[in-house]
């Protein structure tokens, strides 16, 4: 087993476990901390496939952005209104059809795995992927990457309009 | 490999990896004894006192009986804290310290990791020290613990915005965001460094007062995201007691020291790196190499650790509404401006 091996095995642990405890903990400041993992195994996932750029955004988007988020948000409701807020525990109906969605999820997802061709490189091409991806979003995909911002500018403006003092 | 001498010093790979994580390890246990020190006798000096003198001459063996106390102190956890995120929170914060490490450059011979995105990298692990804060301050199950850990996070995030469009206004001067090539573009004499415009032909006196503006903007933002005085609001005692670390003692007390030591060398380093050359020395091609490059780049370093604890026993602590004030209606104004004439500057140059 070589060390891309072990590191592969470790970050899918990581990942697998701290997903159990995300979806099985009762108490859901856990479940908010341990997407911490979550999040970080999969960017080592990505640092594996050679995808650089995508890992440390993941991580800044990820961890820095959408998971202070997820923290605050439940830090600041969960004392407020009084009611612990904790993941309740389900009917039997409910379990059984979690259970059918599952595996009709997890057929899908094999025959997906299974039917598509994989188009796999022996080694690795690029020393790093952030020059193409900047020329991409720069010239093919510009259009996209302008919607983005305009749409991430409107979302700024609105929120700072929502959280404006009211002069009257 | 090339900067790297470990790889051709060891064969093994395993080997050489353990000894390249082990390297910065070390260095950051010795860096924290001689902070701590440089801490306390900078403090009496500011204050007109002589400091620890017993232990040892001219008490310099203070810091290891500092940290030997902290170690075998009763390490207490509160009754009706979170124990599992109480005991966790010092490791988080201590990982996102150390991770940064991994890209550093501490000479032209020796990086532990030359990725092409090292100032992303850097930028990206900050994101630790946030949850590392909040977890601990809630977990605590202390008012005051959340009241500093949620004060840090938005003090971190939002200096995280100026500190941000420094770091790109330096990537599109030097074209790139591997730390070793910011650092050869700023080779040669003193003059080339960003600090001072960078390499180019003498109409780079027009940028030059851009980049010291931006220099100054990205000082003072790394030293609200490090919780450093002026900016120690999350902790400050006369209101909060020590903030997100109240309820913390002994061991792991020491570790979110520690970790706090190592995030100002950090970001001390990495000013170094955007503004002053890093590794390069001063005087062009006069002692440089690969021996003289790590002394160049930790003397640099330290000195902005130097100003950091300076900073700490000169200024008083700023309010928090005039905090967000300066950092979102002076800091990121201006670091725009500034971004926009460097930016400008490296298009046309």
């Amino acid at each position: 087993m070589s060390l891309i091996d072990i590191a592969f095995y470790f970050f899918a642990i990581l990942i697998i476990a701290s997903a159990y405890i995300v979806v099985t903990s009762k108490n859901i400041m856990y479940s908010a901390f341990a997407l911490l993992f979550t999040f970080f195994g999969v960017a080592g996932i990505y640092v594996l496939l050679n995808a650089d750029f995508l890992a440390i955004t993941q991580i800044v988007i990820y961890i820095g952005g959408i998971l202070v988020l997820i923290i605050f948000g439940v830090m600041l409701t969960n004392r407020i209104t009084g009611v612990d807020i904790k993941t309740g525990t389900m009917s039997k109906f409910q379990i059984w059809m979690t259970a059918i969605l599952c595996v009709i999820a997890a057929i899908g997802l094999i025959l997906i795995f299974t039917q598509t061709n994989w188009n796999t490189a022996l080694s690795p091409t690029k020393a790093s992927t952030i020059e193409d991806i900047g020329t991409l979003l720069l010239t093919d995909y510009l259009i996209g990457f302008e919607i983005a911002s305009v749409l991430l500018l409107i979302a700024i403006i609105g929120a700072a309009l929502i959280a404006r003092r009211k002069t009257n | 490999m090339e900067h790297n001498f470990i790889y051709n010093l060891i064969n093994s790979d395993i080997v050489a990896i353990i000894a390249i994580i082990l390297l910065p390890l070390i260095f950051v246990l010795i860096y924290a004894l001689i902070a701590i020190l440089g801490e306390l006798k900078i403090a009496s000096f500011v204050q007109e006192r002589l400091g620890p003198m017993r232990t040892g001459p001219w008490g310099i063996i203070q810091p290891v009986a500092e940290v030997v106390k902290l170690i075998q102190k009763e390490d207490i956890t509160p009754a009706a804290a979170d124990k599992k995120l109480f005991n966790l929170a010092p490791y988080i914060m201590f990982v996102g310290a150390f991770a940064a490490f991994a890209v550093i450059p501490f000479g032209p011979a020796f990086v532990p990791a030359d990725i092409n995105l090292g100032l992303f990298y850097l930028f990206a692990v900050g994101a630790f020290a946030i949850i590392g804060i909040v977890m601990g301050g809630w977990a605590s199950n202390n008012k005051y613990s959340l009241l500093g850990a949620m004060r840090s996070a938005a003090q971190i995030i939002s200096y995280e915005i100026p500190a941000g469009v420094a770091l790109l206004a330096i990537a599109s001067l030097a074209g790139s965001l591997n730390l070793n090539e910011i650092i050869e573009s700023q080779s040669g004499w003193f003059w080339n460094w960003y600090l001072f415009g960078g390499d180019g032909p003498i109409w780079k006196i027009f940028v030059i007062p851009f980049t010291l503006i931006l220099f100054i903007i990205f000082l003072v933002s790394t030293l609200a995201e490090t919780n450093r005085t002026p900016f120690d609001i999350p902790e400050g005692e006369s209101e909060i007691v020590a903030g997100y670390h109240t309820e913390y003692s002994g061991i792991k007390f020491a570790m979110f020291f520690f970790a706090e030591y190592a995030n100002m060398f950090v970001v001390s380093a990495l000013i170094t790196i955007l503004f002053l050359g890093g590794w390069n020395s001063p005087f062009g091609d006069f002692m440089s190499g690969p021996i003289w490059g790590a002394f160049w780049f930790i003397l640099k370093a330290f000195f902005f650790v130097f100003v950091q604890i300076w900073l700490r026993w000169t200024l008083p602590r700023l309010r928090v509404d005039q905090l967000m004030y300066m950092g979102w209606k002076v800091l990121v104004p201006f670091s725009f401006v500034c971004f926009f004439a460097i930016a400008f500057w490296a298009m046309v140059k």
